[in-house]
Parts: structure tokens; sequence; C-alpha cells
């Protein structure tokens, strides 16, 4: 018996869409100079959106230098206690205005929207709530009598958590005393755009925070202007090594969190229900948008039919569709170039022997769309069991012995994540203990919070972001 | 009379003390022009055979209790103090200083390494978390050692130098590769001579002597060394060495003689667990 849900969308009239958006500096709403925009769509229906401003050289010279007047003249000059009321306010406001910003972001990136509600709109808040209370506390921090800020931070975030990326970026910086300029991913800018208005709102001096639009130019133009003394980078691993050589040899610190293959490791004892839950939250959560995913399913052979079989039987209830929609677990792929590089991904997969099953699932006809998948028969040569796909696709891997286990899971440039489901205490601690990686979920997966540092080893980057951890990020000379 | 029976400086490497596979050797003098000694000028495979001996110790050295690292950097102190004398002629030598002012580099070399050891079972105390996440969570950060470390001890302080980087990257569980000063390399020589006395087991740490612009490339592109220690790099090479190590994202630092528990944690990774809390 098949149950048909009847649509449930959420309405879209919470947000009022202005056809064009101007850059956010000094406190206003500008045009680009030279006038250029670039239009960001729906990617669930191709459908266009708003116009926004293409940022080129003299806007973000206008920004650095709005950022810099603000920190010297104002930011740096203000009592910390005051400095972590505004933040405060900002984190009040985005609560206030929580289903405008939940909708718009799904509208922009495709999530679902029970995604947005539930998770990227709350911890967006949070992150400014946690970090307001940090802002008169830094001498607390374990970072010495007295941390200091490094001045104007140049900040680029991707896609995939528009605003959760941005208020991870933004609110660490303000609270220890650092003006910005960020740039927002070229696909989905709106909520940065509406997090500016947040902002006028708050009463947040002008130029403290900077929010320029645009491409990878307008990205490098951040990265190398002269006046920046730090940068923070969400995004591919390509793009961070970019980041690295631009600023080698200068004094700008840079901290870099970047691509990953979590290994999402399942012993022969695990709770086997609650394991398909994390499985599937691990790697479909946010359609595999995300670099800390299960992407890598490793699996005690002796119960890997067993757990395929459920899993099997739970992805075939996942419901794709209408990102807007209260019941939709998958929503669309953020863009067709993304798209692109998951099917050519996959084909890898096809090409290279593994076994691909997805559920039967209807996609629909416009927008971006990919069902959820796994392979098996991956063998740890396999582009799909190395390269991040940022897909709903999953490699499945056996091992037969623990130590088979970490060796498997370490073997990768990567490590921002890892997954360990076993009933056995002292089993979780041995392999959190060997992994390397830098946030491990025990008998749980994909969870965030501001109080928690967020980051990973080697390829996957440089520093954390979140918790006591993450303010040596914006502090000069701390690790 | 006596002639003197003088000793030929080697590397370190995985424990023991081989020449430079290369058969090179370069000529030291002292400060005043005077033929010292000719140590080995290893070469690009003196370096990976010290990379694949300090990946090999990585394992064993990371997971020894904290208790049993402070001991043992403790014993490196014990063992060094016996051999002040054999130290202070070669910083006199080399330095050109005062017997007195180098009897004082030793000191200081010595207390460094009683200092750093006893930061090995306190640095996740201080600086890990209990970290209070909304929802029925356990969470808490440690921090871990990153793995192997390039170190390029100061060119200008031969033992004191050499002493300030390598113990916080041993506190903090890593093996290293340490390239001694290239003008003074001796006294890090005779460092590891103590090392392989001190129960600091073979291929934790290797010192390579040589020219520090023929090296840095090929430690700064190594794609199994984890972070480096830029000291006794210049301006120019440090720069070279942080765009070949962004290959595998190499942390990269380089610290003026500082005497803090931040350089132990520049070489660790943070690394985070979530557990849920229930019945």
């Amino acid at each position: 018996m098949t149950f048909e849900y009847a649509p449930a969308p959420e309405s879209t009239a919470v947000v009022k869409l202005k056809p064009e958006y101007g850059l956010f500096i000094n406190g206003k709403f500008v045009p680009a100079k030279d006038g250029k925009t670039f239009a960001t769509i729906n990617p669930a229906n191709e459908q266009h959106l708003a116009k926004v401003a293409y940022a080129s050289e003299s806007d973000v010279n206008k920004a650095v230098a709005a950022a810099n007047e603000a920190y010297k003249k104002i930011w740096s000059k203000m009592p910390a206690a005051e400095r972590g009321k505004y933040l405060y306010r900002i984190a009040r406001i985005l609560q206030e205005r929580a289903r405008e910003f939940a909708v718009l972001e799904s509208m922009d990136n495709g999530k679902p929207i029970r995604e947005t509600r539930d998770v990227d709109i709350p911890l967006a808040a949070a992150h400014f709530f946690y970090h307001a209370g940090w802002a008169d506390k830094l001498e607390h921090a374990g970072m010495g009598s007295n941390p200091k800020p490094h001045g104007v931070v140049g900040q680029i975030i991707p896609w995939n958590f528009p605003l959760l990326m941005l208020s991870w970026k933004i609110a660490p910086a303000l609270a220890t005393g650092n003006t910005v300029v960020l740039k927002p991913a070229e696909t989905t800018p709106l909520t940065a755009l509406l997090f500016a208005e947040v902002c006028q709102q708050a009463g947040l001096p002008a130029g403290v925070v900077n929010i320029v639009t645009g491409d990878g130019k307008t990205g490098s133009l951040i990265v190398n202007h002269k006046d920046i003394q730090k940068i923070a980078f969400t995004g591919s691993t390509a793009v961070g090594k970019g980041i690295a050589r631009a600023i080698a040899g200068t004094k700008k610190a840079a901290t870099l969190e970047l691509g990953g293959k979590g290994a999402n490791i399942v012993f022969e004892d695990a709770p086997i229900d609650e394991t398909v839950e994390g499985i599937i939250n691990g790697i479909f959560f946010n359609q595999g948008h995300v670099c800390c995913a299960g992407s890598r399913l490793l699996v005690q052979e002796n119960i890997q039919e067993e757990l395929l079989e459920k899993l099997k039987r739970r992805m075939a209830l996942i419901r794709l569709g209408d990102p807007l929609d209260k019941n939709t677990d998958l929503g669309a792929i953020n863009s067709a170039a993304q798209l692109a590089k998951i099917r050519e991904l996959v084909g890898s997969g096809d090409a290279e022997g593994a076994e691909r099953w997805s559920p039967a699932c209807d996609l629909p006809a416009k927008g971006f769309w990919y069902p959820p998948t796994f392979f098996t028969g991956v063998t740890q040569a396999n582009r799909i069991a190395r390269e991040e796909i940022f897909g709903p696709v999953l490699s499945v891997i056996s091992f037969r012995t623990p130590q088979e286990a970490i060796e498997k899971a370490n073997n990768t440039p990567f490590g921002l994540s890892a997954g360990i489901w076993t009933d056995k205490g002292s089993r979780i601690l041995w392999t959190a203990k060997h992994l390397k990686a830098g946030v491990i979920w025990a008998n749980t997966f994909n969870k965030f919070d501001p109080a928690s540092p967020f980051g990973g080893y080697k390829e996957s980057g440089w520093g954390r972001e979140g918790g006591r951890h993450g303010l040596a990020a914006y502090l000069k000379g701390v690790h | 009379m006596r002639i003197d029976v003088k000793k030929t400086y080697k590397l370190y490497i995985g424990g023991a003390f081989p020449r430079s596979e290369s058969g090179r050797s370069y000529e030291v003098k002292s400060a005043k022009g005077v033929f010292i000694a000719n140590p080995s000028q290893a070469s690009r495979k003196d370096l990976r055979d010290a990379v694949v001996a300090a990946r090999s110790a990585q394992a064993g050295w990371s997971s020894a209790t904290a208790f049993n690292r402070a001991q043992i950097l403790y014993r490196v102190a014990e063992i060094m103090e016996g051999r002040t004398s054999q130290f202070v002629d070669e910083i006199v030598a080399l330095e050109g200083v005062t017997p007195a002012a180098a009897k004082k580099q030793v000191e200081a070399a010595i207390d460094l390494w009683v200092w750093y050891a006893g930061w090995c079972d306190k640095i996740s105390t201080i600086f890990g978390a209990t970290n209070p996440v909304s929802g029925s969570f356990y969470n808490f950060t440690t921090p871990e050692a990153m793995g192997v470390v390039g170190v390029f001890a100061p060119q200008k302080s031969s033992l004191l130098g050499v002493v300030q980087s390598l113990a916080p990257v041993l506190a903090a569980g890593n093996t290293a590769i340490l390239i001694a000063s290239e003008k003074f390399p001796l006294p890090a020589i005779s460092l590891g001579e103590v090392l392989a006395t001190s129960d600091v087991p073979g291929g934790v740490v290797n010192i390579l002597t040589g020219i520090t612009a023929e090296l840095a490339p090929w430690m700064a592109s190594h794609m199994d060394v984890d972070a480096i220690d830029a000291s006794g790099l210049s301006a120019a090479q440090e720069k070279e060495a942080r765009l070949e190590g962004v290959e595998n994202l190499k942390r990269i630092f380089a610290f003026k003689g500082d005497q803090t528990p931040q350089r132990v944690l520049a070489f660790m990774e943070n690394k985070t667990v979530w557990h849920p809390i229930g019945i």
C-alpha cells in the first residue's frame, strides 16, 4: 500500500523580492559602479528571482575602505560589551524574521523548507547569540590576556548553507572586533542581502559589515586586497589552495574550510535502524551538498547485506520534489553546473565498474534534480571513493576488522568528518582516537552547534570555526 | 702528548647515525675561520628516508601516554645536563661566544626541555573543551598530534634554537625531521646523540645537516609531511615553502624564540566528538 501526500507548500507571500539588489557598502545599498548585474534563479524551477549587482574592482575597493574606516574610527574603539549587544540584536532580528529567511533560502538555494526552517536559520541566529557573549570575555578565552583582532577580514562563503555560512563567518569576526567584507556565493546571494537589511535594522554602524556580490573574480579581488589582513574561506579544496598560493609570502592570515570525503563506519553491533537513519541523514541531508557528508559508507562485511536491504527500503521512502513543500526530504541540486559535476562523477563510477542503485523516483521536468543513489562494489582507487561528489550519492565499501576500517577511513587526502556506529563505548572511543578527522559523530551524524568547533585535518583546511577554538581564527597570533 | 679523538658528525635517521647516502659532506668553520668538522651534507634521499622514519614512528609516539612522553622529554633534559661541557665547547667554537654565554645557552636549552615536558599531560586539560551544545549530546574537543613535522631550526642559535623548535613539536606528540642551522649544525647532532640515549624511540626525531636552501623545497613539497616550523628559513625561502606546501595544505608557522604553549598548539589538530545522551 502506498500513501499519497497532498501538496503542503509553504507560502512565499512572506518574501518580498525586489527586482534588483545593490551591493551593501558602508551601510547602504548601492549599484555596482559600472552598473553590471547578474541573475539569480530558483534551481527547483529555473525561474528568475532577481538581478544582483556584480562587484568589480572599484566596488571591492570601496567596500574595503568602508570596512577599514569603520574598524579604525568606530568598531575598534567601542567597548566590547557594546559590540556584543549589536550581535545580540542581530540574533534576535534573525529569529523574528526566521520564516522569511527560511522561505527565501529555499527559493534561492533549492534546499527543503524543513531544513531551512529547522536547521539553517535557527542555527544562524544561534551563532550570533553565542558569539555575542564572547565579545566582552575574550581575555578569558585562553588566547592571551589582551587578544587583538586582525582589522579588516575578507570572507568568501559557499552556496550550500548560504545564511548559515554567513553567520559562521560574520558572528565570530565581529565578536572579536574585526570588520568584514563578505562575498556570498554567485548562485545564492539573496539571504546575505536580506541579512544586510538586518544589519540596518539592528543599527549596526555603517561599514562594519559590507556585502559584495559577484563571482570568483570578485572573490579574488578580496583575497588579493592589500588592506585586508585575514581571509576566511569556505568552499572547494581547489579554490582553497588557490587562496593559499595567493597569500603566500604576505602577512595575511587565513582559515580554510574545504572539502571532505567523510567515512561513516558501521560496525556489526550497530543499532541497525538508527544507523540507517544516520546514513540517510549523513548523505542526503541538504542533497549531499555538505562538505562533511558521510559520503563513504564503511560497513562491516557480515552485516552489509542486511544493512543495504534496509537502506534501500528507507531510500525508497525519500520524498524528492518542491523544496517549499513541508513534506519534502530531498530538494533541488543547487545549479546546472553542480548537476553536471554529479553526473560526471557518477559516470566515472559506472565506467570504473561500481554498481549503481537508486529507488524508483520521479524527477520534476523543470529544475535541477538528482535521485538518491548509492554505489556498491566500490574500490578505494575509484574516483567516487576519492573525490568529493557534493551530491546525493553514497559509495559503499566493506571492511572486516576495526583496523581495516581505520585504514580505509583515513585513506583520503581529506580529514573533515567521520561517523561511528556501534553499541560499544570503548570501540567508539578507540575508533574516534584513530580517525584523522576534525569532527566525529558517534551514533549520530551531521549535527552542528555554535559551541562546537568545526574544521578538518589535512586537505580539508586550516583552523576551526565555532566554539572557543573558533575564536583563534579571528585573533592575531594564536593557534 | 696525546692526540684528540675527534668526532665524525653524522646524520640521525630512524635511531641510527648514517652518513649522507650521497657521500657528501661540507666544511664547518669556527667563528675565527678555523676548520672544525665535516658534517654530512644531507640530500633529498636522506630527507625522504627521514620522513619515512618519522611516519613509521608517528603512531607509537602519538599514542604513548602523555605522562610517558613527559617523562621521556624530561629524561632528555637529564642526559643533556651531564653533557653540558660538550655543548659548551661546540657553541664556543661555532658561535664565537664566551664560555659563560655558551653555558647560559645550554642551561636555557635544558630548562626548556623541562618546561615543555610538563606541557605533555596538561595541554589537553587547558586547551581542550567540553562544549555545551543544544540537544541531548555529549560533545568534547581535544587537541591531537598533527603528524609529521618538518622543523627548520633557527640559523643563529646553535642549540637553544633547536630546542625551542623541537621540544614543543614533540610535546604535541608529533614526530620530526629537524634541519639544523647550516653554519652551526654541530650541537644539533650532539643533541641527536642525547636523544638516542634518552628513551626517545628511533624515528621520533630525525636530524639532518646540510644546505637549508637545498633541503627546504623537498621538505615543503613532500606529501607525507603535515606541517613545517619555518623559523630557520629566510623570508624568501618561507614564501617558496608556502607555495610548495599548498599541494597538501601544510600548516606552516614561524616563531621568534617564543616560549609559549601556542607553539605546542600550532602543531596540533582539534578533534571534536559528538555522542547522544540517552537511556
